[in-house]
């Protein structure tokens, strides 16, 4: 583990305050944090056991759920305040997100897949489009990661393998260089070497937009190629404290 | 454009139960509209049974019982119209034309109708159609009969077959005139009318049959032959009712005003079309029914529509979950399933229409020949249109429902879907 104690600096490109959530009809907080922030071009792995609400602090963190108290920042903009299309405008125009399982339209073309997220995000669709066609950057994407888009050509997402579709999911993610990728747990369908392969393709893709990533696994032996490892234990406070 | 792209693979993905769907809506929409065109059809046919005819007249009655039983040959006449009357109206400058008509007799149920060779000339039904012969010719001798087609069809009757009319109307009767044997002459083609189901003989025969009958029964013992009758006066005393033509329609209401003041005998005249709306009206809860009937058809098939897009959303909602994730609001998801819903309606509209049309070209003559109804093939009218984009409509709000819960779920489950 390379850091553990949060950092706060204008470069931030998360910040959470006193965040308190709870799922509703929860007697206690599902998750509690005084003070997290992550630095920009940052790659952090967030480590902890299953149902310690990891799934929680990514559904915070993207905005999809709003905590009952607290400041969430992300890129400056308080998430709080926000109105709810407004947060699913901001995930779509910053945010890159990967699965743990993959989540592809399975009826949906390779390339479709890819370019989904420019259709709910202007900015981030003109970001893609800067060097020529968004086509061709999806497919520039999918060289990278390690696919042959001429190869697959026409293929559904149905009909990939599973290391096919977590480098179409990759390239879903990055596209647009968002500049906060989130992965929940991406590599454990893989095996050791899979793992290694595909985070190498992964942050050379993440370093050249100049993105930060926050990746939640239960495999702490992959937090080597990390610039931090959190436990969540580490920045949640009061464990699944009562509601007060 | 992927987004609608996409929401087509969906549906693509789900073809079978689209398909169903979409098969369920348009089979609903063809019988909603095949009923329409059936009821305006027959409506049609109902008011085109008589044309050209500016008034019938008869005894006094009520103007549904005399159209009931001059046109349709339904129920009888309350009283008859003496010769002399008759010939009073006959002379009347305003009229151009004039056909008795003469019933009460029948033929194995059909009913035998005594008039004129004018009626095959001056008879016209849809929009102006004469009478035509599908086989022999106009009687000419005194025993000559011409029958309808569904009476040539249902008897096997030909050309120069005999047949014995029986006194009365029932469709068995104990009496008939069988020393005076009938022989059929020609056969009508099919109109779809009462005409096809009428035995037509000249106001003479009808005369020579009763010759030698007094108060609906044979006089014993004064038997007449068929060969003695020939060569006796057999002008007609009365006649049941007459279809009278005009020079000029202006007249109609004072030609009809001056027979239901006529001094001689009590007569009615009435306006054939103004009769036949009121006879429908009178069946109108029918044709109500049946619209109430293929509208719940088409309800039906929407409930089954959103039943189906309800089952299908739990399994759909990883696929609105990775929606949500790439920024698609809750507000996207709604607006998605209820555009399925509503484009599901439209396609099944659309096949509903196609199907119906390809149905009305392969059967209309068929249903005219057999059944005399004539079904127009004309583009969908206005009412129809409006139906049409009401089911789109009805089919996009009904939509809504799993489009809602939908959009709860989606809220619920945010970018993972928790089941």
């Amino acid at each position: 583990m390379q850091r553990a104690a949060t950092q706060t600096a204008a470069s931030d490109i998360v910040r959470m305050s006193g965040v308190r959530f709870r799922w509703r009809g929860a007697r206690a907080f599902s998750l509690a944090i005084d003070d997290f922030a992550l630095p920009a071009r940052e790659r952090v792995l967030l480590v902890g056991p299953s149902g310690a609400g990891k799934s929680t602090f990514l559904s915070l963190l993207c905005g999809v759920v709003t905590p009952s108290a607290g400041r969430l920042e992300v890129l400056g903009t308080d998430m709080t305040k926000l109105s709810g299309a407004a947060r699913d405008h901001f995930r779509a125009e910053h945010f890159g997100i990967i699965f743990q399982m993959f989540n592809l339209l399975p009826y949906g073309s390779i390339l479709d897949n890819v370019l989904l997220p420019l259709s709910f995000a202007r900015k981030r669709r003109a970001r893609a489009g800067q060097s020529g066609p968004i086509e061709a950057e999806a497919q520039r994407l999918l060289s990278s990661l390690g696919l042959d888009p001429a190869e697959l050509h026409g293929l559904s997402a149905a009909n990939l393998s599973v290391g096919q579709q977590q480098r179409v999911a990759a390239a879903r993610a990055l596209i647009g260089r968002p500049e906060l990728v989130v992965a929940d747990e991406p590599t454990s369908a893989l095996d050791r070497d899979r793992q290694l392969a595909f985070l190498d393709l992964l942050f050379a893709e993440i370093d050249a937009a100049g993105a930060s990533l926050i990746m939640v696994s239960h495999e702490e032996e992959l937090g080597a190629r990390f610039d931090r490892v959190l436990r969540l234990e580490d920045i949640a406070v009061g464990e699944r404290r009562a509601a007060a | 454009m992927i987004v609608p792209r996409l929401a087509l693979q969906s549906l693509r993905n789900r073809a079978l139960t689209a398909s169903l769907t979409v098969l369920a809506i348009a089979f609903s929409v063809m019988l909603l509209l095949g009923v329409e065109k059936v009821r305006t059809g027959a409506r049609q046919s109902f008011a085109d049974t008589i044309s050209g005819t500016d008034l019938i007249v008869g005894a006094r009655s009520g103007a549904i019982q005399l159209l009931l039983y001059s046109v349709f040959r339904i129920g009888n006449a309350t009283n008859n119209v003496t010769w002399k009357s008759y010939e009073d109206i006959a002379k009347r400058p305003e009229v151009a034309w004039i056909v008795p008509l003469s019933l009460g007799d029948s033929h194995h149920g059909f009913r035998v109708l005594g008039t004129t060779t004018d009626y095959f000339k001056h008879y016209k039904y849809r929009h102006g159609h004469e009478l035509a012969f599908a086989e022999g010719r106009p009687f000419s001798d005194l025993f000559d009969a011409v029958i309808g087609a569904d009476v040539a069809k249902g008897l096997g009757y030909k050309v120069g077959d005999k047949i014995i009319v029986a006194h009365g109307v029932g469709s068995v009767s104990f009496i008939e005139h069988a020393d005076k044997p009938f022989r059929v002459c020609g056969i009508l083609a099919k109109t779809g009318t009462p005409v096809d189901r009428t035995v037509h003989v000249s106001l003479e025969a009808i005369e020579a049959i009763h010759v030698d009958w007094q108060n609906g029964i044979p006089m014993p013992g004064q038997g007449v032959s068929a060969e003695e009758v020939r060569k006796m006066d057999l002008k007609p005393k009365a006649i049941t009712a007459a279809l009278v033509g005009l020079k000029s329609k202006l007249a109609t209401f004072r030609l009809q005003r001056a027979i239901n003041n006529y001094k001689e005998e009590p007569l009615s005249a009435i306006i054939p079309g103004a009769a036949l709306q009121q006879l429908w009206g009178l069946v109108g809860t029918a044709e109500t029914a049946l619209s109430v009937v293929s509208a719940m058809v088409v309800a039906t098939a929407l409930l089954g529509m959103v039943t189906m897009i309800l089952t299908t959303l739990n399994e759909r909602r990883r696929e609105m979950a990775i929606l949500r994730s790439v920024g698609a609001r809750p507000v996207t998801i709604l607006g998605l399933l209820a555009t399925e819903a509503g484009l599901l309606t439209l396609a099944g509209v659309l096949v509903g229409v196609g199907l119906l049309y390809g149905a009305l070209g392969l059967l209309q003559p068929y249903v005219d020949r057999v059944y005399g109804l004539h079904l127009e093939i004309d583009p969908p009218t206005q009412r129809e249109w409006l139906t049409l984009a009401s089911i789109v409509a009805a089919g996009f709000l009904a939509g809504l429902l799993p489009a809602m819960r939908a959009y709860r779920l989606s809220l619920a489950d945010g970018m993972t879907v928790r089941t």
